[in-house]
């Protein structure tokens, strides 16, 4: 090998290690970024009463920064939002996976990853200019903001990956097994719902836990339809305010460096990172498992 | 049999098989259902988005400034502002991707590290787009001073997309066949010409399909561009990656969250801009696929 092709060779392995390198510098500086701002602001405020206050009034005094109201919002607003996507994300997968032609499945499929790939913020339009006025015509108790429009559209939108990885889920359960029950005289229903679905549980179960951090990362649609109003309540005809819609609003505010309303940004970021991180992981393994018993 | 022996225990089996099947009919109908609701939200959602918005698209809506008149206000510094991001979106995070796809499929050792660079990769891509935009704010805008510039919105779009050009491009390469790189090495090629000449090339197609999928992710992103402060008046024409900045889905936001009615349709007309050049990116990218697949 000539000395120009070994310095080469040289010079773009080392490139390529630097580009694979960058992904790791991200989460190092996700998690420094968090944790750095997070530890200014529990220097500040009690880690104490930050997850166990009942009231969150970061700027108007007196101050308080308990984060229970936003993730009462939060929480909320995700479950109403799986309360749609996971039932009928789930009968969406077995339908196309146990019962839908192959023409059923040409135009279905196809319609749900255009819905898993319109972007959030025209969901949250779809939210504020089409469904609250009906669900206010419906009920007049409605607000302008409401927890009820955003959980909706919220589970309209996690909706496509609840049943999409559920089929996928469905779909690696051997045809053996269907065979088998079929052979001892079950009807399709048995087989479906006694035999494919508990034999793909681990997958169902991961893509529902993805949907649960994907409801509680949503920001858009919460901002636009739920509003601003840090509330401890279950009433989903009220306004709320989630932990995502927090930050942006906070961060519409242009708050300078160093201050604490900076640093709750970031507090509040690392709360949400966490959640959504372990939920992330349990997904994971959940996958990881149902792939070791279905390969 | 003998008729007078007892019956097995927990009774005889009764085939039900009329009743059975009436279970089956009903949930059958219960699943027609949710694909139904599915579908018929799909529809809802793009026929009152283009009922809206369509009315308000006029060659005016796209090439005037935003205002805080309704029938003044168009998209032009959106419009402006999405091309000039994605173009540096694309200009980061696509040889920042490859790159990284290269490094783990052609060069990294099966050790623990690599394990560990792949888990990481994976989380990554879950997670929020929000987080992404706190990261944006303390790095870029505030401790490099990048300020609300395209430049800053445009880096921390790259971090986001970026776990998902590298999880497509190793799939392209992945699927390039071995004997292509034992071809290469056979006649003498060194590993980065095996690579330059062989394996990207036939890989190729796959990347970029892949790399526009990511893009138009990119380009329909509002939380992390809303947390570093993108969302101001523009009225002037960005010429500079250091220009302040809006894009469509920021314009959508801003005039959705306007209480004014007249201001809503004016979102909707811009989402119907959006949702087109959308449209026509993934058409591109699975055209690319389909054309260069084998």
């Amino acid at each position: 090998m000539s000395l120009r092709s070994r310095v080469v060779e040289r010079v773009m392995g080392a490139l390529f290690l630097g580009c694979g390198a960058l992904s790791v510098l991200t989460t190092v500086g996700i998690v420094v970024v968090l944790a750095t701002q997070s530890l200014g602001f529990f220097s500040d405020v009690s880690p104490l009463e930050f997850l166990a206050g009942a009231r969150w009034s970061p700027d108007l005094a007196p101050r308080s920064f308990g984060i229970l109201p936003l993730l009462n919002g939060t929480l909320l607003i995700a479950a109403g939002a799986l309360l749609v996507a996971l039932p009928v994300g789930l009968a969406t997968a077995v339908y196309l996976s146990e019962y839908a032609s192959r023409r059923t499945k040409r135009i279905v499929k196809p319609a749900l990853e255009i819905l898993a790939g319109i972007p959030t913020v025209v969901y949250g339009y779809f939210a504020v200019a089409f469904v609250t006025p009906i669900l206010r015509a419906v009920f007049p108790a409605a607000g302008v903001f409401n927890a009820a429009s955003a959980a909706l559209v919220v589970g309209i939108m996690i909706l496509p990956m609840v049943s999409s990885l559920s089929e996928d889920a469905l779909s690696a359960v051997p045809r053996s097994l269907r065979e088998a029950a079929y052979s001892l005289g079950a009807t399709r229903f048995e087989v479906s719902t006694r035999i494919v679905v508990p034999a793909g549980l681990p997958g169902i179960a991961a893509s529902f836990i993805l949907a649960v951090s994907r409801a509680i990362a949503e920001t858009m649609v919460v901002t636009l339809a739920a509003g601003a109003t840090p509330r401890m309540t279950l009433d989903l005809l009220e306004s709320v305010q989630t932990m995502t819609a927090y930050i942006v609003q906070a961060s519409l505010g242009d708050a300078p460096s160093g201050t604490v309303e900076y640093r709750t940004l970031f507090a509040v970021g690392l709360f949400l990172f966490l959640i959504t991180l372990a939920l992330n992981l349990l997904s994971q393994r959940l996958i990881g498992r149902f792939r070791e018993i279905h390969p | 049999m003998n008729p007078g022996a007892a019956p097995p225990r927990g009774g005889r089996f009764e085939p039900r098989v009329a009743a059975r099947r009436r279970a089956g009919v009903r949930f059958k109908w219960l699943c027609r259902f949710a694909v139904a609701f599915a579908v018929a939200s799909l529809l809802v959602l793009l026929v009152h988005i283009l009922a809206t918005g369509l009315p308000t698209l006029s060659p005016d809506f796209l090439v005037t400034f935003p205002s805080r008149f309704p029938d003044r206000a168009g998209i032009r510094s959106a419009i402006l502002g999405s091309l000039w991001l994605l173009t540096l979106v694309a200009a980061m995070s696509f040889p920042l991707g490859v790159g990284a796809a290269v490094y783990l499929e052609e060069y990294a050792p099966r050790n623990r590290l690599t394990n560990l660079l792949q888990t990481n990769i994976a989380n990554l891509a879950g997670v929020p787009s929000i987080v992404y935009g706190l990261l944006g704010l303390a790095v870029f805008v505030r401790f490099l001073s990048l300020e609300r510039s395209l430049l800053a919105g445009a880096a921390t779009l790259s971090l986001l997309v970026l776990p998902l050009v590298i999880i497509a491009a190793r799939e392209a390469i992945r699927a390039v066949p071995d004997s292509l790189r034992e071809a290469a090495y056979a006649l003498g090629a060194t590993r980065w010409q095996a690579i330059r000449h062989h394996v990207l090339p036939a890989a190729l197609p796959g990347i970029l399909s892949g790399t526009i999928l990511a893009l138009s992710r990119a380009g329909g992103e509002t939380a992390p561009l809303l947390i570093i402060g993108a969302l101001t008046f523009i009225a002037f024409d960005p010429v500079s990656v250091m220009d302040p900045f809006t894009v469509l889905p920021i314009q959508i936001f801003n005039w959705t969250a306007d209480p004014r009615e007249e201001f809503h349709a004016l979102a909707a007309g811009a989402i119907v801009v959006l949702l087109g050049v959308l449209l026509l990116m993934n058409a591109a990218a699975i055209l690319i696929r389909n054309r260069y697949e084998r």
